[in-house]
């Protein structure tokens, strides 16, 4: 597990609200997890000609495409 | 690189962090068993294959597209992707609520219920298949199909294994290939059936103005009598191997259900390829038509209607061997009187075929007869 820093933010109460919410039906632990999740998805996914993906899912890709024979 | 339907390439396939938490939720929810072609349109929803869907039709859309060939939003859409259920299937389940599609027992989708409408399936079939014939196995299929209508998002928790998955790619694989590729035109070609000269004569006058050829076969349900799908699979193979360039050509199969519906399964094809990557798409005569229902040149016509559609349609004629010409020509590039001209024939083929004979060089190349003739047993039954 890596190194974790607190870091202290104030937000909106009714975000807030709204992103338990949403942690809640998308069967999250914790808010915690949720708002990482999120910031995750934002920081490595990119948008790539309407192609939106994460450099690890675009290596995923790569790897099958190399395994079914279609690239080397 | 083309933009998929509607911009963005739609993914449903929930992250493997959301996996486990939702499958434990599904366990508490409403359970519907769906058949297998649902099945192959939720794969194809959550793979991007029908991007802009997200998930199966709400009633707006569903009617847009009925009547308009529009999505509400006006984007080109031709056939319905809409899920059936039984009153009693949906018995407390309410707009709003969450339910889970499976297949076999095994929970393969979460769909979130967003509208439960009726719909008629005989002005379905008159809009779709422009006849409300029985006989006709599109028409057949809607007949059977049952009362209600759901639609609402989807998120996919579930693959389902498939012989041949080894051979099928999504829309996000080749994209990501034809980048690496660095191929920037792309011409798709749709087919259910193992090529014969023609097929590679068309393929080629396309190949000869573009980067890259996908060879896109549709695997899913089959009548009697169609060749078996690893058959064409290594039938082609074989034809790539000893007549096409290296690296011109990609090879993929395509899981999607067939519906038969001529001219709008046409622009239905088109719509499918552009999301795979393809920039022009080949449309044969009587494309994805049946009996006849269609007019020979109605899936060509029906482009015109289209003029936004975001890949480009490539109508080639149909070819045969001319032996004034010495070779494989078509309508409009030979001259010649219609007794110098030899039109291969699918139904002479499978009959060669099917008494084990390897048919004439001009009607199909001799390297891809051995293959097929190597399998004891080439169609389906
Ligand atoms: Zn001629």
């Amino acid at each position: 597990m890596e190194e974790e820093i607190e870091v202290k933010i104030s937000i909106p109460k009714t975000l807030y609200e709204k992103l338990v919410k949403e942690a809640e039906d998308t069967g999250f632990k914790d808010i915690r997890e949720f708002i990482i999740y999120v910031l995750e998805q934002l920081v490595e996914t990119s948008d790539f000609e309407g192609e939106v993906m994460s450099k690890e899912d675009e290596e995923k890709v790569k790897e099958r495409l190399r395994a079914l024979g279609y690239i080397d | 690189m083309v933009r998929p339907h509607g911009g963005r390439l739609v993914n449903r396939v929930v992250s493997e962090k959301r996996r486990n938490a939702l499958l434990e939720e599904a366990k508490e929810l409403p359970q519907i068993e769906i058949t297998y072609e649902r099945l192959i349109d939720v794969m194809d929803i959550a793979h991007g294959v029908f991007s802009p869907l997200e998930g199966f039709m709400n009633q707006e859309d569903y009617i847009h597209v009925l009547y308009d060939m529009r999505l509400a939003n006006d984007l080109p859409w031709t056939i319905p992707i809409i899920l059936d259920v039984d009153p009693v299937e949906i018995d407390g389940v309410k707009e709003g609520d969450d339910i889970v599609l499976r297949y076999n027992e095994k929970p393969i989708a979460i769909m979130k219920v967003e509208e439960i409408y009726g719909w008629d399936k005989k002005e379905y079939a008159r809009q779709v298949y422009k006849t409300t014939d029985p006989n006709h196995p599109g028409v057949a299929k809607t007949y059977n199909r049952k009362e209600l209508l759901i639609g609402g998002i989807i998120d996919l928790l579930n693959e389902i294994r498939h012989p041949l998955e080894n051979r099928i790619l999504w829309p996000i694989e080749t994209r990501v290939l034809f980048r690496e590729k660095k191929w920037k035109t792309i011409v798709a070609f749709q087919t259910r059936n193992v090529p014969h000269r023609g097929h590679e004569y068309v393929q080629k006058a396309a190949l000869t103005f573009a980067d890259g050829l996908l060879i896109h076969p549709l695997i899913g349900w089959k009548k009697p009598g169609d060749y078996r799908d690893d058959v064409i699979f290594a039938a082609y193979e074989t034809l790539i191997k000893y007549y096409y360039p290296k690296d011109v050509v990609v090879l993929a199969g395509l899981l999607m259900n067939m519906n038969y519906a001529g001219p709008r399964e046409a622009i239905h094809h088109a719509i499918v390829r552009k999301n795979f990557g393809a920039t022009h798409f080949i449309v044969g005569r009587d494309h994805a038509g049946v009996g006849d229902y269609y007019g020979p040149y109605e899936a060509w016509e029906i482009f015109e209607e289209f003029p936004d559609l975001g890949i480009t349609p490539l109508f080639i004629r149909e070819s045969f061997y001319c032996q004034k010409c010495g070779g494989m020509v078509n309508e409009k590039i030979c001259p010649h009187e219609d007794e110098y001209r030899i039109r291969i024939s699918g139904t002479k083929l499978r009959k060669m075929i099917m008494e084990r004979k390897i048919p004439p060089e001009y009607m199909m190349r001799p390297e891809v007869a051995e293959t097929i003739l190597k399998f004891k047993d080439p169609f389906v039954h």
